[in-house]
């Protein structure tokens, strides 16, 4: 069977229009990509708002060319054999409001199954089914412009997974929900894809819980270009001699930004509460060792230790050594 | 390849959405029957006042359905992709494994069907208001060239909306400068051959033009035709074809640009 999706060198380079004074601007938004993703797999693409995420998978989805590389899904190229890619994909994205606001639920779903090619029967009887697995069956009958935000991205869901696609992208399948919604949502994906173990997943996110949770691989991706691909678990462990400490501090009063400044700490988390006079700070050290020094350094910006723990290494703490920034960090300056 | 019968259940689902969903929508039907008919009705009071031959009254009231179409052609199709780019439904249409062409079609026909219910008000409001009287037995051959008009219509619609495929909020005040033009050059109120030759000629373009003028000579006996009713059904066929290969043209190369920079979808992140 040949990979579910593979890329190579794949690259979008976006022109942006000249504005008064600047020239045409060029931006390489996905940057080099090679992937290889294997049938059966649960793969997620991690990195900050901007990263390229969405870029790559609508290059995937066939909704965009790509400026140079190749791109396969399930040995198909996306650009010559773009028709029978479709045959073999659907797309979701999170906080998507697709769909017509007069329709049902049951309506919309029924709509978009006659771009499959299902029979209504098939498509009413399977539409039927996942309302009632994914607890939207009491709904049915509700209009679309009148759900909630977490209906609405079940039914987006839903959307996808009827259609039983080979491969199914899913954009921040979780963007927007509640806690305890994201968390039914990560429960769905997790069923469908232990429905069939030939189905495979490729999901966009920027929570590195929510990749380190539900994803067999994982590749960061930054500023276009992936930094670093495998399982969960092997990322974290190639970076398991790390020390990674949390302290709470107060009388650090404004001084609190200069810790990212520290060359020897990477500050993966810094929570500031101004009120209260406390600072939190997440840093990863290449050692034990290195504690002493940075809490002197604490000390002499005036920092009074009240708490210190050491922590595991997470996925967030991985992101910040290989980016060289936290994602917020990544994200405020993308803006 | 994507099979013909998977192309036509993807047209006739896009369509059911356009008739269910524009009889619960109480504005749409404000909008596309109610301002039309009072049109109409403003236009035979107008000509009535003037003391204009009682033949005109019939050509108003036939002007008035025919308007109904023309405007949900251009609501309805004209600026119906950018509407869906920006709810998000063309990416999902793009990616599926079906011809785009079905998509528009089930636009079309969708509109047409949502449009007759609403035409048959007008019809029925000169009928009884307005004393409108059809020459009976040109009544089947009117029918037929309502159905060529209709069909040359909106592959027009189908070639306006792949046209539009790259515009953004810009599409909506395009729709709103053709509107109106288009009533004066189309004969909806009066003979298109009293614009004289050339005028008319150009006019017959837009397939409604020709559609009505042949109407108007088989179902309300009129002597003032442009053309005979045979070239003009020629025609309307003719532009049916055309109308249709270009909206298919048209919308592979609007696809192509709009992957290569970008437009296809709306919203970025
Ligand atoms: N159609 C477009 N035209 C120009 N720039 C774009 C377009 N789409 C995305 N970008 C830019 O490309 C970068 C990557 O965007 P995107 O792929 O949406 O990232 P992500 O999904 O990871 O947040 C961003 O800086 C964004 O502004
Ligand atoms: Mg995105």
């Amino acid at each position: 069977m040949p990979p579910a999706i593979r890329t190579r060198n794949l690259t979008r380079i976006y022109r942006k229009s000249p504005k008064r004074g600047a020239p045409a601007a060029e931006f390489r938004a996905v940057d080099d990509v090679d992937l290889e993703i294997q049938p059966g797999e649960l793969f997620g693409l991690l990195g900050p708002n901007g990263a390229g995420k969405t870029t790559l998978i609508k290059i995937l989805c066939t909704l965009l060319f790509p400026t140079s590389g190749v791109a396969e899904v399930c040995g198909l190229d996306i650009v010559k054999d773009c028709e029978r890619v479709r045959e073999k994909i659907n797309m979701v994205s999170g906080g998507e409001a697709s769909g017509y606001g007069l329709l049902t639920i049951r309506e919309q779903l029924w709509v978009f199954s006659q771009l499959y090619g299902l029979t209504t029967k098939e498509a009413l009887s399977r539409i039927d089914r996942m309302l009632d697995q994914y607890g939207l069956a009491a709904d049915a009958g509700t209009k679309i412009n009148r759900l909630s935000t977490g209906m609405r991205q079940k039914m987006n869901l839903i959307r996808g997974f009827m259609t039983g696609p080979s491969v199914l992208f899913l954009d921040e399948p979780t963007l927007g929900l509640d806690a305890h919604i994201a968390r039914q949502a990560r429960g769905f994906i997790r069923d469908w894809m232990a429905e069939d173990r030939t189905r495979t997943i490729l999901l966009t996110t920027h929570y590195l819980a929510e990749a380190q949770e539900l994803c067999d691989r994982v590749a960061i991706i930054h500023q276009g270009r992936i930094r670093a691909c495998d399982t969960p678990a092997a990322l974290i462990a190639a970076h398991r001699g790390d020390a990674v400490f949390e302290v709470t501090l107060t009388g650090l009063d404004g001084q609190a930004e200069r810790l990212r400044q520290d060359a020897d700490m990477k500050v993966s988390r810094l929570d500031a509460d101004v009120a209260a006079g406390r600072t939190t700070v997440r840093f990863t050290l290449p050692d034990d060792a290195a504690l002493t020094g940075a809490l002197s350094r604490m000390a002499a910006l005036g920092g009074k230790i009240v708490n210190l723990s050491k922590h595991e290494v997470t996925l967030e703490d991985v992101f910040v050594k290989i980016a060289g920034q936290s994602i917020a960090e990544a994200e405020k300056s993308s803006e | 390849m994507s099979s013909l019968a998977n192309n036509l259940r993807a047209a006739s689902a896009r369509a059911w959405i356009r008739v269910v969903a524009a009889n619960r929508e109480l504005s749409w039907v404000f909008f596309e029957t109610f301002l039309p008919a009072m049109t109409t009705a403003g236009y035979v009071l107008v000509y009535r006042a003037l003391g204009a031959p009682a033949e005109y009254e019939a050509y108003v009231i036939l002007g008035g359905v025919m308007t109904a179409f023309w405007l949900n052609v251009l609501w309805g199709m004209a600026a119906q992709f950018f509407w869906e780019k920006d709810m998000g439904n063309l990416d999902i249409y793009m990616m599926a494994p079906i011809s785009r062409m079905s998509i528009l079609l089930g636009m079309a026909v969708g509109g047409m069907l949502g449009t007759a219910m609403r035409s048959v008000v007008i019809l029925v409001l000169g009928i009884a208001l307005f004393h409108v009287r059809f020459e009976i037995g040109g009544l089947a051959a009117a029918f037929g060239i309502f159905l060529l008009s209709m069909t040359a219509l909106y592959g027009l619609g189908m070639m306006l909306a792949s046209l539009f495929l790259l515009f953004g909020r810009g599409a909506q005040r395009w729709v709103e400068v053709a509107q109106e033009p288009v009533y004066l050059m189309s004969g909806f109120y009066f003979p298109i051959a009293n614009l004289g030759f050339t005028a008319a000629a150009i006019a017959s373009a837009f397939p409604l033009a020709l559609g009505i003028d042949a109407i108007r000579q088989t179902a309300l006996g009129s002597d003032t035709g442009f053309l005979p009713v045979g070239v003009e059904a020629g025609a309307l066929a003719a532009l049916a074809v055309l109308f249709f290969l270009l909206a298919r043209r048209m919308l592979r190369l609007m696809e192509n640009r709009a992957k290569r920079d970008g437009k296809l979808t709306l919203k970025w992140q």
